[in-house]
């Protein structure tokens, strides 16, 4: 059986379900033994190198760039999958949602209390910057996602079973304590 | 001020238990519940200023903003939609130079929406200060603001009659009114006012009155269909010096009205009732909760309420039953549709907010203040008078093998003649819609946005075995010759809610969304399933009506139907349904929507997305993007 190859992202995210991956522990040497890693802040390629059977998403989209990057893995992975609370739900950052975009701006660049230097008032308007979306999105909202995982982050063990469904082609171990939550 | 909130509380022994009653008070003294009434409020009920926001901020018609001089709540329930309420919307709005959820700057007018205010069969219907108005049009609702600009009274609004029976009594001076098209043994002329209470239970046991119901096979009339008799039975064997019997009045099921007319006109069957299976259940303690949107009827009923006490027929010794005491009292509610739960409706008579509890314990167990606590339907407790009185035999004459007597429907919809029918179980709806004189029909709700969505055509698209894996109350079953299908506890169980919708309706953005929004706006927000699914639900059905649904995405709403069910009431787990039963009987309807060559569609656009940030920060150049 050749290696199937992986590709991870963070968008919208904290990096804490990449951490969560780093969490299968030494279990990380068998994945090497099954997987090869392409584009991923884990081998830092920045670009696919070929079509990619797993592209793993962390983080919603807040931004075009966001909105750039989960196209282009849509575009190199076979399959999807939405890690973690942000990706499926928005996270964390989807808390702005409801609130305009214009008094997020604004706080955050002129009034918020730790904006202590902006004298000129300057919004950050530069066109190398990505482009803020008016709401953040879950990735389902943007591109088809195969899979969802669902946790903040999702366990190490729930992100190792799938990964072992998804390689194997087996069914999904899901023992209840994984997948519950309170 | 002070003063005044002072006075309230003592009207209710600064007992923290009534504060919705204290909150009704205060509203109806100072329109609105100032920061200062909060604080005053809490200190001398001896509990934090947010526990009491959280009551007030729990009930549609409590408020901690200033109200106007004439607050409009009009209704936006599926029958009013049909019936021209977004005509009637705008000329509100134009006539009164402000918008809904708004109040103008003088003071005088306020507009509001609110769901189902149980006048299906007369509406559109508003309730301006407590009054309810019906049968609006915009050219009453432009006389209404002229009126009330012109500087009348509240009664000086009213621009008809009064309504028929009870309604025009002077305690009421309504002008609803009763549209009773069928009567049956429930509704006829055989009754004796208190007869039961005051010749028959002098001779009876407890027991045995819990016999003949049970005989009788009552079954609950609210809706969930539960054994009268055994709840009785179960009522009467648990310990305690105080049992409490509700009579739930909260009749919030849109397109449901039945419970108002029994109110109306047969409240002393219904009084009588509650004292019957107070005898029954060796209970001291009685409430009808009614629902604020009836509270026209609160000065009427307790003067009943009086006259029962008058005569012996509430108090100390009963009809000179040793030791049987017992009264009654009304709690209203304040708008909100859960509290018809049992459970909400116990807290929401506690003073809290109107969250359902976790079962068990069961009300009967541990209720109202922790008391053994007896739960029923105005129209069950009515019924159980009519038995007691004529016998189980006689009861088991009318309706069906499994389902016996007669049940009240609320008709309405598109129908010549909307009102309450009195049919015997077993009756099939194709009988109903010839009664209500009904042509050209598409579809007809039954059982209210809970229950099934019934299809003219004998569709038959999923098995029911297929069915039932997603799908539990006997209710819902696939539509196999629909509308020969018989109202019956076994076949088409109902709280008695009909709804009837012409082939000029189109199904999903008339009917299935403006239950879906009834949901939303109703959820108690406790359950994350019953908070979130039917707002998602209600954005995956606009996106299949607007054209870019995929067949996932009815796979999707399948799927999240199944999940709802763990919502710990039954609002929750019946919050689908409008979307189930549609897809069931009317699939057709999301498949003519749905893009069959795509597996993917999200109406996303980036551009737009992009836009309001960008021109904020004064950015020219729009990347084109993929
Ligand atoms: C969301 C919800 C709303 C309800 N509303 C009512 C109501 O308005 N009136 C009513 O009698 N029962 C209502 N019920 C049913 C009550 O919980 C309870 O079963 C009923 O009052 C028991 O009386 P019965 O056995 O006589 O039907 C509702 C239930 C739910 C889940
Ligand atoms: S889901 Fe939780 S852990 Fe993962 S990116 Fe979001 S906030 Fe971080
Ligand atoms: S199901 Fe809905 S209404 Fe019922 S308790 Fe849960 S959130 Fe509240």
């Amino acid at each position: 059986m050749s290696k199937k190859i992986i590709a991870t992202t963070s968008l919208a995210g904290c990096f804490g379900c990449h951490m969560s991956i780093l969490d299968i522990d030494e279990r990380i040497l068998d994945l090497i033994e099954l997987v090869e890693f392409n584009k991923s802040p884990i081998d830092d390629i920045k670009k696919f190198t070929k079509q990619v059977d797993i592209g793993i998403i962390e983080g919603g989209c807040c931004n075009s760039e966001n909105v750039e990057v989960l196209k282009y893995f849509r575009e190199n992975c076979n399959i999807l999958v939405s890690l973690g609370e942000c990706a499926i739900m928005g996270g964390l950052p989807a808390l702005r949602n409801g609130i305009p975009i214009e008094e997020c701006i604004h706080e955050a660049y002129i009034d918020g209390p730790t904006v202590k230097l902006n004298e000129e008032k300057i919004l950050p308007n530069d066109v190398e910057l990505p482009m803020l979306l008016d709401n953040v999105y879950p990735c389902h909202d943007i591109v088809k996602i195969d899979y969802f995982l669902p946790g903040c982050p999702p366990r190490a063990d729930l992100i190792w079973n799938a990964l072992v469904a998804l390689i194997t082609g087996n069914e999904m171990d899901l023992p209840y304590e994984l997948i519950k939550f309170d | 001020m002070k003063e005044k909130i002072k006075t309230i509380l003592q009207k209710y022994n600064n007992d923290r238990g009534r504060l919705m009653d204290i909150l009704i008070d205060l509203m109806e003294n100072s329109g609105y519940i100032d920061d200062f009434s909060v604080s005053v409020l809490a200190e001398d009920l001896k509990i934090s200023a947010a526990q009491v926001r959280e009551t007030i901020s729990f009930y549609h018609f409590f408020s901690e903003k200033p109200k106007a001089k004439f607050n409009i709540y009009l209704n936006n329930s599926i029958t009013s939609c049909l019936r021209g309420f977004s005509s009637i919307k705008s000329t509100f709005e134009a006539e009164s130079g402000i918008k809904f959820g708004e109040i103008s700057s003088d003071g005088l007018i306020g507009l509001f929406e609110t769901s189902c205010v149980g006048m299906n069969d007369q509406g559109p219907a508003a309730i301006i200060n407590d009054k309810i108005f019906t049968n609006l049009t915009p050219y009453r609702a432009r006389k209404l603001i002229e009126s009330i600009k012109d500087g009348k009274t509240l009664d000086g609004l009213v621009y008809e009659n009064y309504g028929d029976g009870n309604n025009s009594h002077p305690l009421m001076n309504s002008m609803v009114y009763n549209n009773i098209r069928k009567k049956s043994i429930l509704l006829d002329e055989n009754y004796e006012r208190f007869d039961v209470i005051k010749n028959i239970i002098k001779n009876s046991s407890s027991e045995e009155v819990i016999q003949i119901i049970e005989d009788s096979n009552l079954r609950g009339r609210g809706g969930a269909g539960f054994p009268t008799g055994l709840k009785w039975k179960f009522g009467s064997r648990m310990p305690g010096e105080h049992k409490v019997i509700i009579c739930n009045a909260d009749e919030g099921e849109p397109g449901t009205f039945k419970d108002r007319v029994m109110l109306t006109q047969y409240n002393d069957l219904v009084f009588e009732g509650m004292v019957l299976s107070a005898f029954a259940t060796k209970a001291d303690m009685g409430v009808l909760y009614l629902r604020y949107e009836y509270k026209y009827m609160l000065k009427y009923l307790n003067s009943i309420l009086d006259e029962m006490r008058e005569n012996n027929l509430l108090g100390s010794n009963i009809s000179g039953i040793e030791g049987f005491n017992f009264d009654i009292r009304i709690q209203l509610g304040a708008g909100a549709y859960v509290c018809g739960e049992e459970s909400a409706l116990i807290e929401s008579m506690e003073g809290k907010r109107g969250e359902p509890r976790d079962k068990p314990p069961f009300p009967v167990e541990k209720g109202y203040l922790d008391l053994p606590t007896i739960v029923n339907n105005v129209e069950t407790l009515a019924s159980a008078v009519k038995i007691v009185k004529n016998g189980a035999k006689w009861y088991s004459s009318f309706g069906t093998k499994d389902s016996l007597g007669t049940k009240l429907l609320s008709v309405s919809g598109d129908c010549r003649f909307p009102g309450i029918y009195e049919v015997e179980w077993g009756t099939s709806i194709r009988e109903v819609l010839e009664m209500a004189g009904a042509d050209n029909v598409q579809a007809v709700q039954v059982g209210g946005p809970s229950g099934t969505l019934i299809n003219v055509k004998d569709i038959d698209h999923l098995s029911k075995t297929e069915l039932m894996k997603w799908y539990k109350p006997s209710g819902m079953m696939a539509a196999q010759k629909s509308f020969d299908r018989k109202l019956s506890y076994s076949d088409l169980p109902t709280g008695g809610s009909i709804i009837i919708f012409n082939k000029e309706r189109d199904i999903l953005s008339d009917v299935v969304m403006n239950f879906m929004d009834f949901f939303i706006e109703e959820s108690c927000g406790s359950c994350s399933t019953c908070r979130n699914l039917p707002r998602i639900m209600k954005e995956k059905l606009q996106k299949i009506i607007n054209g870019h649904g995929v067949r996932d995405d009815i796979d999707d709403l399948l799927n999240w139907g199944k999940i709802i069910k763990v919502s710990r009431c039954g609002l929750g787990q019946t919050a689908a349904n409008p979307v189930l039963s549609s897809i069931l009987n009317f699939r057709h309807l999301y498949e003519e929507h749905v893009m069959a060559m795509t597996d993917y569609d999200n109406q996303f656009d980036l551009g737009k997305s992009v836009s309001a940030a960008n021109s904020f920060v004064g950015r020219k150049l729009i990347h084109k993007h993929s």
